[in-house]
């Protein structure tokens, strides 16, 4: 189950008397494999042929709260994780899935079947976290009565030669043995130690004490409270939305599942839970590094948004930015990403408006080049088309064509080609904003036989051939992308992995150790002997021998017989 | 100084900072040299019997308080002594101006910021932990045999963060503009410093071993760097105390910190972002560590293995990711592999 198990092997062969808490899993585990127990007669030979199907079920279920099956189960675990860092997942990208399984049209129905697009929906992955907490849970119960026991039994009593322990020091003191006695229990006390001084014999007599109980108490919460995380984090991915959407500044947003680009709901979430705020993006404002090996890169960007938490609350003011996010009663509003939005004149070939207004194009790039598409199904005689870049600061090469030379609009350009025919918009099937069905359009030619670009800046207006209408680049609008998203229960969450590092340093920290002090009186002098148990390795359990031995009166250890066992 | 005057400065005392660490590495290596013609504690048992005080003359440093007759073997564990410690000397000195560094890139970057802004700031942050952590418990785990490898690790990780990681200081791209960078950060680095000191510990766990082993066998008895490291339960103790040490801190820095910044700035405190999954099988990798241990049969040799699994994951985690899965990582810093998926989700760029 845990770190904490060590039962005394480590630190030297003599054991003490007692089981107390901290022993479980290592027996178990011991017990219950079937190299072990086929050579120890006493317990029943694992999974011979003919056995009863209760026994068959508790030899299996010994087997599944082993602690070599939890090791193993963690393994998988960290294993099983891993394809969901390399393929794609639905959850994360749902586009980078469509991507991939383009690229890959001969795998896609294999790693379709084996789950490996959301991996940790996946039933092999649920069952290997399942089965560990399974695990946990058959290892923390029957922990816990032990620990129940131990807590309230005594202090082991004194096992009968106190020099065969790791640590053991004796001496003679001046006075009585009573006397000796007592002091030793309040030294152990002082120690906190908890201290039984029961045993007595004649003059003198034994104490025992015992310390470090919390170390297998952090150890079972830690166990405890991962349960609570997993509780947590299911009701967070069951109850829980996210959902994405792309604002142009100076628009607003109202929180109902039409508006949004991108929704993704936990499967008990119910759309009409959506709490009803709205937004407006009154002003966008982004600044670049404009000098230095860094330019380009952004240093500060926000957004300022007036919102309603309900119709008819009062109207607020917040400044959205990353790391700032705005936080609603169900719901909080984050600012994801931003890009341009160029307005657009389109007139058509019979001179009459066909479109005006702004058009989001998404950048490709950290210098903000962004690819677009412009729609006119309204356009006479025919319906008109438009795809290509956004160039926030032009460049042009041979090499390269033309490029965005800086992510700031410094000398923004449109630059696109131009088509014609049926956008196919009317088959009814989806169709995305971003893209253009070409299938059934022509493209425009230039008068020499080369395609007919439409490359404008800000305020130009460029005529299409044959009369067929004209576009101009009005003005330059930026959009943010906003992401809405509500996790219940995290609170859960966090306090689970709170109370899990709680549970971890106690059970990591705190040490277990068990003391005994013997006194006793022979020929007239008093003498005491003080021994030590730790049931962790690597503790300073010399020093700790030595002190208390110290306080009861004998030298430094120097000048004593000091006895140390390999 | 200006800004740039102390990004000069950070540069000028990395180089150094490399040098003096190549130069604590050789002094570590002409102690080796040395240590060949000193006896080793399984010499001196066979020679001694089995007498105790030699047992305490096992740890390296107090070798040169063998009996005042000069023989060859005690000129050379003078000099084994003298080499250790001009080792460690210059250890310290590096480490100053390695710190140094820190601070002055900090003090670089317009306005100043923490020191681990990218995969450069990071590394040089990163091995600073490893040799602070080492320099500071140098004394009470008496680790000086950790000298040669800890300063070996320095100088190779400080020359490959400078030859291919290095970016010019400048402002922090704005998702990392919070202080959840200075918590979750500070935290990764300290506990990949215990972890990586733990690795060290535990792979001369299973070296020493091997060698113990070989000599009980009755075959070579080594002369050199292995033979002179503590006893295997020894270096296993050193090993579990820094994982120990390590795993509370990364499981705050990779399940709490992470996920409540993530929260904070992504509006999801765990998204299965590719960094986000290897910090948690880094996390389960050393649990299953720390479980080993306590395990019958598993405790040892699998153990340490276990362990050095486990750090293989977090190196990974922490270049891996941001080379090979850069493009789909939120938690890429790597230069400009800011680049965008077209149409639909993701439309957004720039956001590390």
């Amino acid at each position: 189950m845990t770190p904490t198990t060590n039962t005394g092997t480590e630190t030297g062969s003599a054991k003490p008397p007692g089981t107390g808490a901290g022993e479980g899993r290592d027996e178990v585990v011991l017990d219950s494999t079937p190299g072990a127990s086929a050579t120890t007669p006493p317990t029943p030979p694992a999974a011979p042929p003919g056995l009863r199907p209760v026994e068959l079920s508790r030899w299996a279920w010994r087997q599944l709260t082993s602690m070599r099956t939890a090791l193993v189960l963690l393994f998988l675990l960290a294993l099983a994780a891993v394809p969901g860092s390399v393929v794609p997942q639905r959850d994360v990208d749902a586009l980078a899935v469509g991507q991939w399984q383009d690229r890959h049209p001969a795998l896609t129905p294999l790693y379709e079947a084996l789950g490996l697009f959301s991996v940790y929906e996946s039933v092999w992955f649920s069952a290997i976290y399942l089965l560990l907490m399974v695990s946990v849970v058959g290892c923390f119960v029957p922990r816990l009565r032990i620990y129940w026991r131990g807590m309230r039994a005594r202090p082991p009593r004194a096992p009968r030669n106190l020099s065969r322990l790791p640590h053991s020091r004796s001496f003679e003191v001046d006075g009585p043995a009573p006397e000796a006695l007592e002091r030793s229990v309040q030294v152990l006390r002082s120690k906190r130690y908890r201290v039984d001084s029961a045993d007595r014999l004649g003059d003198g007599g034994d104490v025992a004490g015992e310390r470090g109980y919390l170390r297998e108490a952090g150890n079972l919460l830690f166990h405890a409270a991962l349960l609570l995380v997993l509780a947590g984090f299911a009701v967070g991915n069951l109850y829980g939305y996210k959902g994405g959407v792309i604002v142009v500044s100076g628009q607003g947003f109202s929180n109902s599942l039409s508006q949004y680009d991108d929704f993704a709901p936990g499967s008990m979430f119910d759309v009409e839970d959506l709490a009803p705020f709205n937004l407006d993006i009154d002003d966008f404002d982004v600044q670049f590094l404009r000098e230095g090996p860094q330019a380009g890169m952004p240093v500060d960007f926000s957004a300022d948004v007036r919102y309603r938490e309900r119709p008819g609350a009062p109207e607020r003011r917040h400044d959205l930015a990353v790391n700032h996010p705005l936080s609603l009663d169900g719901g909080n509003v984050f600012l994801v990403g931003h890009g341009y939005a160029p307005r657009v004149t389109v007139r058509d070939g019979e001179g009459h408006l066909a479109y005006r207004g702004p058009v989001i194009f998404l950048p490709q790039d950290s210098t903000f080049a962004s690819f677009g598409v412009i729609k006119v199904p309204d356009a006479m005689p025919e319906p008109l088309g438009f795809e290509g870049l956004f160039l926030p600061t032009y460049g042009f090469s041979m090499e390269t064509g033309p490029v965005s030379r800086f992510p700031d609009a410094l000398d923004p350009v449109l630059s696109m080609l131009a088509y014609r025919g049926d956008l196919g918009l009317d088959t009814g099937a989806a169709q995305s904003v971003y893209e253009l069905d070409k299938a059934k359009m022509e493209k425009f030619r230039a008068g020499d036989g080369g395609d007919f670009r439409v490359d404008i800046a800000l305020g130009q207006t460029k005529q299409l051939p044959d009369g067929a209408g004209s576009i101009t680049f009005d003005g330059l609008d930026r959009w943010v992308k906003l992401q809405v998203s509500d996790t219940p229960a995290k609170w859960l969450a966090l306090g689970g992995v709170v109370l899990a590092l709680v549970g971890l340093l106690g059970s990591l920290f705190i040490r277990p150790r068990r003391a005994w002090v013997r006194v006793t009186r022979r020929d007239g002098r008093t003498l005491v002997e003080v021994a030590g148990l730790d049931r962790t390795p690597g503790g300073d359990l010399a020093e700790e021998v030595d002190d208390i031995a110290g306080e009861l009166g004998a030298r430094r250890p120097e000048a004593d017989e000091r006895k140390m066992h390999p | 100084m200006t800004a740039q005057d102390f990004a000069a400065l950070s540069n000028t005392a990395i180089a150094f900072a490399g040098v003096v660490y190549v130069l604590a590495f050789l002094s570590h290596l002409v102690e080796m040299t040395f240590g060949r013609r000193v006896p080793t504690a399984a010499d001196r048992r066979v020679h001694a019997g089995e007498g105790t005080a030699h047992e305490q003359s096992e740890r390296p440093g107090s070798v040169a308080t063998l009996p005042p007759t000069t023989t060859g073997a005690e000129v050379a564990a003078v000099r084994t002594e003298t080499f250790a410690r001009i080792g460690v000397a210059l250890t310290v000195v590096a480490a100053l101006l390695h710190a140094l560094a820190l601070v002055t890139r900090g003090l670089g970057a317009e306005p100043a910021r923490v020191p681990w802004g990218n995969m450069y700031e990071f590394s040089v942050a990163g091995t600073f932990g490893v040799t602070a952590l080492y320099l500071l418990l140098l004394r009470r785990y008496r680790l000086r045999w950790l000298g040669p490898v800890v300063t070996g690790f320095d100088v190779v990780v400080l020359m490959l963060a400078v030859l291919l990681l290095y970016e010019d200081a400048g402002p922090l791209v704005p998702a990392l503009n919070s202080y959840w960078l200075v918590i979750h950060v500070v935290a990764a680095i300290i506990a990949t410093g215990a972890f990586t000191v733990g690795g060290m510990a535990s792979l001369l766990f299973l070296l020493k071993q091997r060698a113990v082993a070989r000599e009980q066998q009755g075959r070579v008895r080594g002369t050199g760097y292995v033979a002179r490291l503590p006893e295997p339960a020894v270096l296993d103790r050193v090993a579990y105390r820094m994982h120990a040490f390590g795993f509370p801190i990364w499981t705050f820095a990779a399940l709490i910190a992470g996920p409540i910044w993530a929260e904070y700035a992504w509006g999801r405190y765990w998204g299965w972002d590719p960094k986000e999954v290897w910090a948690f099988i880094t996390w389960v990798a050393y649990a299953a560590y720390l479980h080993a241990r306590a395990t019958a049969g598993w405790r040892g040799r699998s153990a340490a293995i276990i362990a050095l699994v486990a750090l293989a994951t977090l190196l990974f985690n922490f270049i891996g990711i941001n080379f090979f899965f850069g493009d789909s990582s939120q938690h890429s810093y790597a230069a400009e592999l800011i680049v965008e998926h077209p149409p639909e989700d993701r439309a957004y760029s720039g956001f590390g």
